[in-house]
């Protein structure tokens, strides 16, 4: 931990203050708060079940169970006028739960709403392709198999989209090193050159401007953080740490126009 | 009528000019080193603006070419995938003899700033380099100087490549 400096000058407070160790969280409103959103949802909630549901930042988020993904998105888009899907992937959550989360991103054009459905599904399971609703998730299933092999039914092409095919391992699995496994490091000289040419090419040589771990003078050592200088012993107490996606850090903010200032002077 | 007759021994001299057959076929060679249009991120927007009127290549006798069996050399300029790599490793097999390469930028010599799963760390690893060009992207400038680097090296070079050993990979 750092060490104990007095904190009587007030000028300084800033520079006590730890900012980042409690993130504020993203407020959350009851759907009741906006009439759309809430009949949206007695809707939903007549025909599925719904294991959580609130607003956040102007967008309304259902929980939903994973089997009813196809027709919870029929019913949205045939009924509720969410036409796009404007995005969908899954978020790794293996080491905490052993489950992955899916999320699919909608917007109702006609209402100009957007609504998040999301959904829990265990390590191996599978997931229904909403292809066939939306031409948007050929794609993104793709992606989403391919970087957390995430395989959907009745995708008509599941393939790799973005890594080669003959690729082995789901890169944004957050178990998968960053600078790639075995097979990663030496992936284009087994390919092109074969497994023998491995001693003549020799081990990829890394950026050298990576960053130390043990070096407390030009690190912070995020998660772990120590006076500067400190010798690093590895017993060093951890700190918590706070992602977005976690329902963390506020880092946006609704555009609105009462706190705006409107210049209507063009020329000022 | 006037007389066109040529006095050798003051005009000149001889019309007849003594030289070795790799000062002769270097000269051809470094001064029409067409390259492979090959921008593979934007170091190519770089290669680009060094082929277009302001940078203007072709006074080096530098014109990109769009095939490999046309080329010279080869401007790797980018970051090259892991994916990519085999592409490249058939395009310099396709470019005939002799044969140059630029690794343009931080990307193509050490794979820059991608130290990730998906980047090969370095086009050396793949082909032969002979110029690396350091920079992210590395200026037009940059370029028109490795391409007069490029050929200074021609010119001390043997012109007839089987009288030298070759490299391997």
């Amino acid at each position: 931990m750092r060490t104990y400096k007095p904190k009587d000058n007030v000028q300084a407070k800033p520079y006590y203050t730890d900012r980042f160790y409690v993130s504020p969280q993203v407020p959350k409103q009851d759907v009741s708060s906006d009439e759309v959103f809430a009949s949206d949802l007695t809707v939903l909630k007549e025909n599925f079940t719904i294991h959580d549901a609130y607003i956040q930042i102007g967008q309304m988020v259902v929980y939903i169970n994973a089997s009813d993904n196809y027709k919870v998105l029929k019913l949205l888009r045939d009924k509720l006028d969410y036409t796009q899907l404007s995005e969908m992937s899954a978020i790794d959550w293996l080491a905490k739960q052993n489950q992955f989360e899916i999320f699919y991103q909608l917007l109702s054009m006609e209402k100009r709403k957007r609504i998040r459905i999301k959904c829990f599904i265990d390590k191996d399971e599978a997931i229904n392709s909403v292809e066939k609703l939306f031409r948007s998730a050929d794609w993104s299933e793709r992606e989403m198999y391919d970087m957390f092999g995430i395989k959907a039914n009745n995708h008509p092409f599941l393939k790799r989209i973005l890594m080669p095919y003959d690729w082995e391992g789901y890169p944004l699995l957050k178990t998968y090193p960053l600078e790639g496994d075995e097979f990663a490091a030496w992936y284009e000289v087994d390919k092109i050159y074969g497994k023998e040419a491995r001693e003549i090419i020799g081990p990829e040589i890394r950026d050298t401007a990576r960053v130390d771990r043990y070096d407390s003078e030009r690190f912070a050592r995020l998660g772990h953080e120590v006076p500067k200088g400190t010798k690093i012993t590895g017993n060093e107490q951890k700190q918590p740490l706070a992602y977005q996606e976690e329902g963390g850090v506020f880092m946006i903010d609704k555009f609105d126009e009462n706190k705006s200032i409107i210049i209507t002077d063009r020329d000022r | 009528m006037a007389q066109h007759k040529v006095n050798y021994s003051q005009d000149g001299g001889l019309p007849v000019a003594l030289t070795t057959i790799d000062k002769v076929v270097n000269w051809g060679r470094s001064n029409s080193v067409w390259a492979l249009t090959y921008g593979l991120a934007c170091c190519g927007i770089e290669m680009m603006a060094s082929g277009a009127s302001r940078f203007d290549f072709d006074r080096y006798g530098t014109i990109f070419r769009a095939s490999p069996r046309q080329s010279d050399v080869m401007i790797v300029a980018g970051t090259l995938t892991k994916k990519h790599a085999e592409f490249i490793k058939r395009l310099y097999d396709q470019m005939a003899e002799p044969r140059w390469v630029i690794s343009m930028g931080s990307c193509a010599n050490t794979g820059g700033m991608f130290n990730t799963y998906s980047t090969v760390q370095g086009v050396d690893r793949i082909i032969p380099v002979d110029l690396y060009l350091p920079g992210c992207a590395p200026r037009p400038e940059t370029l028109q100087y490795g391409v007069m680097l490029l050929q200074k090296k021609i010119r001390a070079q043997k012109a007839d490549k089987s009288q030298v050993k070759k490299r391997l990979i």
